[in-house]
């Protein structure tokens, strides 16, 4: 054991003289490949992990805590922080469960624009995965296609709302902006451009030597403990479990929406990589079919629900009670029936939930965000053990985990 | 007479309420025959203390002793596989009590149930973590964020929050700014306790705004020596401009014409 003093400092990095000749190595908190503040202690026998234990919380702001001191629309922008590589699946979480507690229901073009700004969102996230994630496995050039297209789905984010990351880019009961004009003519031409670039990954990826060695037989869930770790989303498809929130219990407009949902039952890391794809080409096909329903909606943007939600500017402007009820509800904020709700959503990376409790005050009495990359994460534990270390970065690459949600 | 603020929840408050004004609530539906929930609540039989449907999800009440069983049961025989959240809410400044949930899924069927208990102050509850092992680390943050603790638990440590963190933040009586201890943490880990009188209290509310501070930008419109003491007043010192100096072309001294 180390003996540290002012001369000879304490190195947490490294414990090696243990009687069973295991060392312990910090993967992290600053590792390029931790995808974030994770630390990772892993107990090595030579190259094998014998044990893993994922230590969280580097990148803790107590977002939970924030929820209960704001009002329901103050605490909006606040969740664009937690996945900060899809910002409006977060947005759109949150509010998708503070409309079921008050029972509104947004108009149907604010549903078509939602449904829009989740596929691109989720398109951004997976190209970033795939970016991120072929970066850590050794390919570069991946890595410079993937974020020019990422780019290009950050660019019509940025011309409907102005934000790249943090879009803010739904509100509670509806969206707070129409598509700018000529806005679905670019998001034709990006998704006519983003085949092209799919097939572009796949034909570097797919049927590489050195990408299916490093990702083929790693990183192994079985259906069962998938189930058991609490898996989402793509981790629970890539273990041959067919379940998509987004089919199983539609939200928005995807019960109307023809698309697949992409299995694998490889259980392993390359399965994964090969659903994000088909997924991103799922996302094209929504967008594709979206685009002619836009022009089918009524203008109206917000949910007609004057106790709960301001009126539009218009008759803000010109009609005294509409200008009341926007200020009582900018000063002292909508005050939700006394209930709770859990509203599970599809975000890229999992099931994406949002738990409130309402007593019916303008401040949630607790408010509880169900991060799918939180139990990817308690998930390491179990599968790091017994890999190489070698594998460990192609396996927290494979879980897609986002440090905004993980820590909140 | 000095303001009364309650101790025991000190969140943020509505700052004016209608004297007549009573919240509504949420409609619970019952659970009607012959569905999917009914036959849940069958299974469950006398380990069920109240049952209905909030909001699409059946809600289910039971003892807190009983919470493993229940959750076996639901696991077993109902097909709920996957325990997708759990955690707590703090009661203690109404009920003297925390208000537990387990949010479980069914895949086969899309079908979602909470399962909620109560439990006293300084109650334990029994670990899920052999049903469900995402419990592990939803049991671990209810523990570091309210302090509950859960009997059998594989490896019960704080997740979130450092090891040797004082207070569990989520509690209502835990202000947003962070407690006396909070303050000090930073201080006593970079600098030692010894500089606590040179570096002071951490402040920990982005938003707060020292009148007398000379040091962090907050002085606006004046220009303070950079750590100045003004707490007995301060002498005005207008923002100084350099001055412009701007060459007459008319009379210089080395206009062109001068030359010839």
């Amino acid at each position: 054991m180390q003996q540290p003093n002012k001369l000879t400092p304490f190195f947490e990095n490294l414990n090696f003289e243990r009687e069973d000749n295991t060392m312990v190595i910090n993967f992290g908190p600053q590792h390029p490949s931790a995808h974030g503040q994770l630390r990772l202690v892993l107990e090595l026998d030579g190259e094998l992990v014998t044990k893993a234990y994922p230590d969280i919380g580097y990148l803790h702001r107590g977002i939970e805590k924030m929820a209960e001191n704001m009002t329901y629309n103050e605490f909006l922008p606040t969740t664009d922080r937690l996945d900060y590589i899809a910002s409006t699946s977060n947005n759109y979480a949150y509010a998708l469960a503070v409309e079921k507690l008050l029972g509104i229901e947004a108009p149907r073009r604010a549903q078509v624009i939602r449904t829009m700004l989740l596929e691109i969102n989720r398109i951004m996230s997976h190209l970033f995965f795939l970016a991120t994630h072929a970066l850590d496995v050794g390919a570069m050039s991946v890595f410079l296609y993937a974020f020019r297209e990422r780019e290009y789905a950050m660019d019509l984010m940025e011309d409907y709302c102005g934000a790249r990351l943090t879009h803010s880019a739904v509100r509670i009961g509806g969206v707070p902006l129409d598509l700018p004009a000529g806005w679905t003519e670019k998001l034709a031409i990006y998704l006519a451009k983003m085949p092209e670039a799919i097939k572009m990954y796949e034909d570097l990826l797919t049927e590489n030597r050195i990408w299916k060695m490093r990702l083929e037989n790693v990183g192994v869930i079985s259906g069962e403990d998938a189930l058991n770790w609490g898996c989402s989303g793509i981790m629970l498809r890539g273990s041959g479990i067919q379940y998509d929130i987004r089919k199983e219990e539609p939200y928005e407009l995807y019960s109307e929406l023809d698309f697949d949902i992409p299995v694998s039952d490889r259980c392993d890391s390359y399965g994964r990589y090969r659903l994000y794809m088909e997924e991103m080409k799922e996302s094209v096909k929504i967008l594709k079919q979206l685009i002619p329903m836009y022009f089918e909606t009524e203008p109206q943007l917000m949910a007609h629900a004057p106790q709960y939600i301001s009126a539009p500017k218009e008759e803000i402007m010109t009609q005294n009670y509409a200008l009341m009820q926007h200020f009582v509800l900018v000063a002292q904020g909508m005050r939700p029936p006394k209930g709770e709700v859990y509203a599970p959503t599809e975000s890229p990376k999992g099931e994406l939930g949002f738990y409130i409790k309402s007593e019916g005050e303008p401040y949630a009495y607790r408010l509880k965000c169900r991060a799918p990359s939180f139990f990817h994460t308690g998930l390491l534990q179990e599968l790091l053990v017994g890999t190489y270390i070698a594998d460990v970065v192609t396996i927290i690459g494979t879980t897609n985990i986002v440090f905004g949600e993980v820590d909140r | 007479m000095r303001k009364y603020t309650p101790k025991d929840n000190v969140q943020a408050k509505a700052y004016y309420t209608d004297r007549f004004w009573v919240a509504p609530r949420v409609p619970r539906e019952e659970v009607e025959a012959a569905t999917h929930f009914a036959k849940v609540v069958a299974a469950l039989g006398s380990l069920a203390k109240e049952t209905y449907i909030e909001i699409g999800q059946l809600v289910i009440h039971i003892n807190a002793g009983e919470n493993f069983q229940v959750l076996k049961t639901l696991k077993e025989q109902c097909g709920y596989t996957q325990c997708s959240e759990q955690s707590a809410v703090d009661y203690l400044a109404k009920d003297g009590e925390f208000e537990l949930f387990y949010q479980l899924l069914n895949i086969h069927e899309a079908k979602r149930v909470r399962v909620v208990c109560r439990i006293k102050k300084d109650e334990a509850i029994e670990s899920i973590v052999p049903l469900f092992k995402s419990a592990n680390f939803a049991e671990r943050e209810m523990f570091d964020m309210f302090g509950i603790k859960v009997n059998n638990h594989p490896f019960l440590k704080r997740i979130i929050m450092p090891d040797d963190w004082e207070g569990h933040p989520l509690l209502k009586t835990y202000p947003l700014q962070g407690d006396e201890f909070a303050s000090w943490y930073e201080v006593d880990k970079i600098f030692g306790k010894e500089y606590r009188d040179i570096i002071g209290p951490e402040n920990r509310d982005p938003a707060r705004i020292d009148r007398y501070d000379t040091k962090r930008f907050s002085r606006i419109g004046y220009e303070v020596p950079f750590g100045a003491d003004i707490s007995k007043g301060e002498t005005k010192q207008p923002i100084e401009y350099s001055e412009t100096f701007m060459t007459n072309y008319n009379k210089s001294s080395k206009q062109l014409d001068e030359r010839k």
